[in-house]
This record gives structure tokens, C-alpha cells and sequence, in this order.
């Protein structure tokens, strides 16, 4: 990938800051995500909660149901490949993908390597429990960051713990000697670069949103707050009650995140919440794929 | 002049936080406007970022800010749009909704197709200087009506124009390090 392609993926990400991404499985789903004002919509036939119930391999989605989804929008489209599937990962380029999630939700093809993601035009957003697997996902190619969180949950619990875990580890590094850094680098399994990199401008050098287990306008909103750059609602909404309007709902909380009164207001009269699943009553943590 | 002016930033989502860094570099004051109790600030100039527009728009509408936005516009508040912003301000657009349609011009959205289409490019702007241009998922103005001057083209398609105090461009120029399109957006307030 050329170098300019590379920037142009980071810039796309910007484009989608201040945004909510929303899981979809049908067109109807896209469309109903789309005029709730989603900024883009991650394809995938079946939503994390329910990968979880079904059990068995997950793979990446029907490249005909996801054209299905880009023809029915005309905000971005992501879909997932497996953590180190590159071959789905060409597929998904193939059919001219706006954004590739190379995605623990999904299982893994590759318990060592992620995808040299170099070597795409297209660009990935991975995820990341901590500084250094974000760091170790953008060496590779990745131009996005999200949390991983914990999937198909509605418990944010997971994605609260990976954001504080990243922005303290920013501010840790941003105080570091300079002749530390080096030191952080090896720790970390990282070109000195990015951590040079993250001490001088005190962020990652790609946009980094929150993901896994985001289900209300509070849950957006609190991560807005802990320093996320945008949102994905996964299961969140069309396991919810009244998907249009909790979509509606989290798309506005997360433009005004920080004003309680708007945020009191846009959580009335929701319906019913995604049921959820505590992180202690679940047998399979897909945040500990691929690190 | 420039240091006493007051820019507002339509902060609704999108890409609003580079437009903040570039009025920073050129020292002109600037806010975020989210919603309607921010207008209540005075301001001399309004910049309408990239993002998506489908989402801006529904915010703009839903948020109380659309009716009074337009108001300002009408009345000759200057305004700035960029990608997103562009498709805003557009009286007419294929692929997508008005919203502000407050600029002669027909935008087409999307324009180059999917994120593969997105590109680089470096032409003149407004007879000055080559600029360089950064296209995402970006529109181009098939077409410009009565009182719009085209500032700027990239293989032949119109990628900014200027009516009377309205500024559009295609491409985000607050990506790139060059302030030029700023310092004329900031020179056309006076």
C-alpha cells in the first residue's frame, strides 16, 4: 500500500469521528441505521448476541448480503473478516469495502498473525484492549482503533476497562523521559516511532472509537467522556425494543455528550433494553482473541 | 481584523476538530456549535466541516438548528463548507438530501465511488496558488447556476465555487498544512 493510500484510510476514520456505527444484517436494518444518523454501518449476518447464542465457527458474512447493504445506503459500509484471514479480507476489497473489521467477534482464522494489512488498499479499523495491541494493529497497517469491550454483552464493563486502560497508558507514556521511551517500545513490541509518536501529541496517531457492549445513550455518552473519538452499537439496537429510536437516541447522545439534560431526555421512553449478559455469566471472552 | 473575529464550527460530527486546529494556527477565535443555545454566542463566520451529511442533516433538523442556521445564511452570515459541508449548502443534489440549499450549484454526492475512489490532487485555487486537495468519498458540482464563481477544477469536474458570501469546496483543505482556502474564507468576512 502506498504511503498516501495509508493517509487517505486514516482521513476516512476522521470523516466518521463524533459518529455512531451501527451493526446491520438486512438492508431494511441499513436503511432504518441510516435515518437514525448512523455514519456508517458495519454488515454482518448475524449481530455479536446472537454469534454468542448460536455458538460454532463465525465467519466472514455472504459477499452478496453485504452488497445487498451497500446498495441500500450511501454512508459507508464496513464489514468483518476473521482475525488473520487475509483471503476474506481480499474478498471483502473485492467488493470495494469502505472499512475492513478484522474482528474478534468473529472466530479467529490465525492464533499468531493478524493481517499484514499493508498490503490493502482498502482500510481496517482492529481492536485493542490496551496501548499496545492498538499500537502492534496500526504497525500493521490498521487506520482505525476501537475497544474490543465485550461483544454481543450490552455490558460495557469490558469497553470502560480497554478505553481507561489506553488513555492512561497515553498520558502515562506523554510523561515519560524521552530517553524512556525506547524501553516502552521494547515493552510494548512496537517500533520506537509510535511510541515516540503517542508521547508528542499525547493520542494515537489513528482515530479510536469504543466498541462491545454499548447499548444505552448513557453508555455512549460515558465513553464520549472517558475519550472515545465515535461509537459502534452492535447488538445494542436492533436487540433493543424500539431500534429506531434508540438509535436515534445514542446518535444524538453521543454529539452532546457532555450535557446531562439532553442526555436525561433522550433516555426516556426508550422500551426495552438488549436483555444482556453479565461478563462473569459468560463462558467465551472474544476480547482475549488475538492481542 | 482577524484577530477580533468569531467563527462558529458546526461540531455535530465529523471532521470539525481539524477546521479548530486551522483557525488556531491562523490565531482567529472559534467555537462548537451543538446545539441551539450555542447560537445564542455572536459570530462573524460559519464553517460546515466533512463528516457525513446524511448525519448532519437529521442533527441540524432534530437539534432546532436547521430554521435559524438558514436565517443567518440568508441574511448574509459567511459560511465555509467543505465535502459534507458542500452537499449542505447545495440547491440541488444527486444521491442525497437538501438541507440548507441555500447555493446555486448541483453536487453530485459520492462522487468518485467508495473509499477506493478517494484520491489526492494539487491544483490552482481562485487564481492564486496550486493547493493541495484531499478527496474522501467526496462529491464534485456537476453544475453551477446564477452569481457562482468556480474556484477551483480537478480533471475537469468543479471541486470549489464561491456565491457572494458562500464558500464550498469538495476536498477538506483542513487536512493539509496549506491555510490558503482558510485566508480566503477569513478575507471574504473582511
Amino acid at each position: 500500500m502506498e504511503k498516501s493510500r495509508y493517509e487517505l484510510n486514516k482521513e476516512l476514520a476522521q470523516m466518521l469521528k463524533g459518529g455512531v456505527i451501527m451493526d446491520v444484517t438486512t438492508p431494511e436494518q441499513a436503511k432504518i441505521a441510516e435515518a437514525a444518523g448512523a455514519c456508517a454501518v458495519m454488515a454482518l449476518e448475524r449481530i455479536p448476541a446472537d454469534i454468542r447464542a448460536a455458538g460454532g465457527v463465525s465467519r466472514m458474512s455472504d459477499p452478496k448480503m453485504i452488497k445487498g447493504i451497500q446498495n441500500a445506503v450511501s454512508i459507508p459500509v464496513m464489514a468483518k473478516c476473521r482475525i488473520g484471514h487475509f483471503a476474506e479480507a481480499q474478498i471483502l476489497q473485492a467488493i470495494e469495502i469502505d472499512y475492513i473489521d478484522e474482528s474478534e467477534v468473529l472466530s479467529p482464522a490465525d492464533d499468531k498473525y493478524h493481517i499484514d494489512k499493508t498490503k490493502f488498499d482498502v482500510p481496517f479499523v482492529c481492536g485493542a484492549k490496551d496501548l499496545g495491541e492498538a499500537l502492534r494493529r496500526i504497525n500493521e497497517g490498521a487506520s482505525m482503533i476501537r475497544t474490543k469491550g465485550e461483544p454481543g454483552t450490552g455490558d460495557v464493563v469490558q469497553a470502560v476497562r480497554h478505553m481507561r486502560m489506553m488513555q492512561s497508558e497515553i498520558r502515562r507514556i506523554g510523561s515519560l523521559a524521552e530517553d524512556e521511551l525506547f524501553d516502552t517500545a521494547k515493552q510494548l513490541q512496537v517500533p520506537y516511532e509510535l511510541v515516540l509518536y503517542v508521547h508528542e501529541h499525547k493520542k494515537l496517531p489513528v482515530v479510536n472509537f469504543a466498541a462491545g457492549g454499548v447499548a444505552t445513550p448513557a453508555d455512549a455518552a460515558m465513553m464520549m467522556q472517558l475519550g472515545a473519538e465515535g461509537v459502534f452499537v452492535g447488538s445494542g439496537i436492533f436487540k433493543s425494543g424500539n431500534p429506531e429510536k434508540r438509535a436515534a437516541a445514542i446518535v444524538k447522545a453521543v454529539t452532546n455528550y457532555n450535557d446531562a439534560a439532553m442526555l436525561a431526555q433522550l433516555s426516556e421512553d426508550l422500551g426495552e433494553a438488549m436483555v444482556g449478559i453479565n461478563e462473569q455469566e459468560i463462558e467465551l471472552l472474544m476480547a482475549e482473541r488475538g492481542k | 481584523m482577524v484577530g477580533y473575529m468569531k467563527i462558529g464550527i458546526l461540531a455535530l460530527q465529523g471532521a470539525f476538530v481539524e477546521h479548530a486546529a486551522m483557525l488556531d494556527r491562523l490565531g482567529v477565535q472559534h467555537f462548537e456549535i451543538r446545539q441551539r443555545r450555542d447560537l445564542e454566542t455572536e459570530f462573524d463566520g460559519l464553517i460546515l466541516p466533512g463528516g457525513e451529511s446524511t448525519v448532519m442533516k437529521k442533527l441540524l433538523y432534530e437539534l432546532d438548528l436547521l430554521d435559524p442556521l438558514i436565517k443567518k445564511i440568508q441574511e448574509g452570515l459567511p459560511v465555509f463548507g467543505t465535502c459534507a459541508g458542500l452537499i449542505l449548502l447545495a440547491k440541488q443534489v444527486n444521491g442525497g438530501q437538501l438541507c440548507f440549499a441555500s447555493m446555486n450549484i448541483t453536487a453530485r454526492r459520492n462522487a468518485y465511488g467508495r473509499q477506493l475512489g478517494s484520491f489526492y490532487a494539487c491544483e490552482k485555487f481562485a487564481d492564486t496558488k496550486a493547493v493541495p486537495m484531499t478527496f474522501i468519498r467526496a462529491p464534485y458540482i456537476e453544475s453551477v447556476g446564477k452569481n457562482v464563481e468556480i474556484l477551483a477544477t480537478v480533471d475537469g469536474k468543479i471541486a470549489a465555487a464561491q456565491q457572494g458570501r458562500q464558500l464550498v469546496t469538495a476536498f477538506h483543505p483542513e487536512l493539509s498544512e496549506d491555510t490558503t482556502v482558510h485566508q480566503y474564507f477569513l478575507e471574504m468576512i473582511g
